[in-house]
């Protein structure tokens, strides 16, 4: 694969995941960095799991760090219930996402890989078994790589709860009392990166920095995998080059191009309003609009669809996969649930829960372990805004019509009861 | 240890987790700490000088005073 096309990550992706040697063919090296450090500096390569921080600097503070033992964790938990880029990229390409793994561990001085993957998708587990076991075949050198399976959850896949299950077997997320923090297992220095992010990290370390930047835009450089949902023939999982207008993703998706709004990041992300489609999908450019890329998730509804049920929905199952741990979040997200409740179906307190909503939203924001419960207000906040109006009428007792149908865009799993959420 | 000092300032942090909301933090720091509706503490985020010595006072009240002993003094490095 040498020229600058799409697909990359996805590039002979068939129905099978590819073997090591066909891996090893299609992706044959065709540059030798003397460092791979600065070429990974060089490409800009940001994190694909969310937060888009700088995979770079992220390496460099890892490798800095004291410690004979590193670990290098790939996440491919993938909480996000519309999100599917991990699942797909480990069915097709999981010695891709290894590789890059191999190359961080090298950056770093790590001597273990553990690749975490959710123990409720067997068919992943085993396409990940698979191949771990096809590289220790081949030669021992390099690191030692590991298969976790923590249970799903939300919260599972976030670093400080990813790191603290490897660490003590509880995807419980963990205070961190300074940022950056040095996330430790069985205090060795741990450096967590996306399951997309490794595949990147192993495109640059074959196809060098230069090659990388060929896509994107120069603060956004490079390709990303978007998981289209909602009003969308099929739920697609696509690679876009960053910087791609939104809407030119949404038709490529076969997705509706005329929606009501989009959800953008992930149940944590923001609503986006329709007037908005015409906006390069990149971070530099979504932030002008209070928006970010996220974990590449977009949920399409389509007119006619009620935004405030919708954002119900979505926060109802969200305070539910709260771990609990902080008060903020275990009794703030429920108060959410129960305000946007009151509206979805409008009741006679429709109007107060409307005003005890944006008083709530003032007080939660930042106060967790975690960033979970920022998320949700986050979403929140978006959904009062793009869907103003229809929030109005709600609180008047005028639902809209949209909101009396049972088809619904944004899926959630099934609410499971409090004692029946595993988290060990 | 023991040293009262007088210069730089400091915010008062909740590690969120170990707070169960048992509310002597109010108490003890009405400056720094107010309570949400659920009881937990909601925390001034703005620096204070050391040398105002009366909330320096409250916020060492409220560290030891916490029951969970959530709390502590942070000096804000600037």
């Amino acid at each position: 694969m040498q020229s600058n096309a799409l697909p990359r990550l996805m590039h002979a992706a068939s129905t099978r995941p590819l073997t090591l040697a066909q891996h090893e063919e299609v992706f044959a090296t065709t540059h030798r960095p003397a460092s791979l450090l600065d070429e990974l500096e060089a490409s800009g390569l940001t994190g694909r799991g969310g937060a888009a921080f700088p995979t770079a600097t992220k390496a460099r503070f890892v490798r800095e760090q004291r410690g004979r033992n590193k670990f290098v964790v790939v996440n491919a938990m993938e909480g996000e219930p519309a999100s599917h880029k991990d699942q797909t990229l480990l069915s097709t390409h999981p010695q891709l996402v290894l590789d890059g793994a191999e190359y961080l561990a090298a950056i770093v001085g790590a001597q273990d890989v553990a690749v975490c993957v959710a123990r409720d998708n067997p068919t992943i587990v085993n396409h990940m078994e698979r191949a771990i076991h096809e590289r220790s075949r081949r030669s021992q050198r390099g690191p030692r790589l590991e298969l976790h399976t923590p249970p799903w959850r939300y919260v599972a896949g976030e670093e400080s709860a990813l790191v603290h299950w490897l660490d003590d077997h509880e995807s419980l997320p963990q205070f961190r009392v300074t940022r950056p923090h040095v996330f430790r297992i069985s205090n060795a220095p741990a450096m967590v990166d996306n399951a997309e992010t490794c595949a990147n990290v192993g495109l640059i370390g074959r196809f060098g920095a230069q090659w990388f930047r060929g896509l994107g835009t120069d603060r956004s450089p490079g390709s990303a995998l978007v998981s289209v949902t909602g009003a969308v023939r099929h739920p697609t999982v696509l690679e876009v080059s960053l910087g791609t207008p939104l809407r030119e993703i949404l038709a490529s998706a076969d997705a509706d191009t005329d929606p009501l709004a989009v959800l953008l990041g992930g149940y944590g992300g923001s609503w986006l309003s329709s007037s908005h489609l015409d906006v390069p999908y990149c971070n530099e450019a979504l932030a002008t609009r209070g928006v970010v890329t996220g974990a590449g998730v977009i949920v399409v509804l389509p007119r006619g669809a009620c935004g405030v049920v919708e954002t119900w929905r979505i926060v109802r199952w969200m305070a539910n996969e709260s771990a609990r741990q902080c008060g903020p979040c275990a009794f703030g997200l429920p108060a959410l649930g129960e305000d946007l409740k009151h509206l979805a179906s409008p009741t006679r307190d429709a109007l107060g829960a409307f005003k005890r909503l944006e008083e709530r939203l003032g007080v939660i924001d930042g106060r967790g372990a975690c960033r979970h419960p920022d998320g949700v207000v986050r979403l929140v906040r978006s959904a009062l805004a793009v869907f103003e109006e229809d929030f109005n009428n709600h609180a008047h007792a005028h639902a809209c019509a949209g909101s009396r149908s049972t088809t619904h865009y944004a899926t959630v799993p099934h609410l499971e009861r409090e004692e029946e959420l595993v988290w060990e | 240890m023991g040293v009262i000092r007088r210069t730089g300032t400091f915010v008062l942090q909740v590690n969120p987790i170990l707070c169960d909301g048992f509310g002597h933090c109010v108490e003890l720091a009405p400056e720094l700490v107010k309570l949400d509706e659920w009881g937990y503490p909601i925390i001034s985020s703005e620096p204070t000088p050391f040398g105002d010595a009366r909330v320096h006072e409250s916020a060492r009240y409220a560290e030891r005073g916490c029951p969970r002993q959530a709390l502590r003094i942070r000096r804000v490095e600037d």
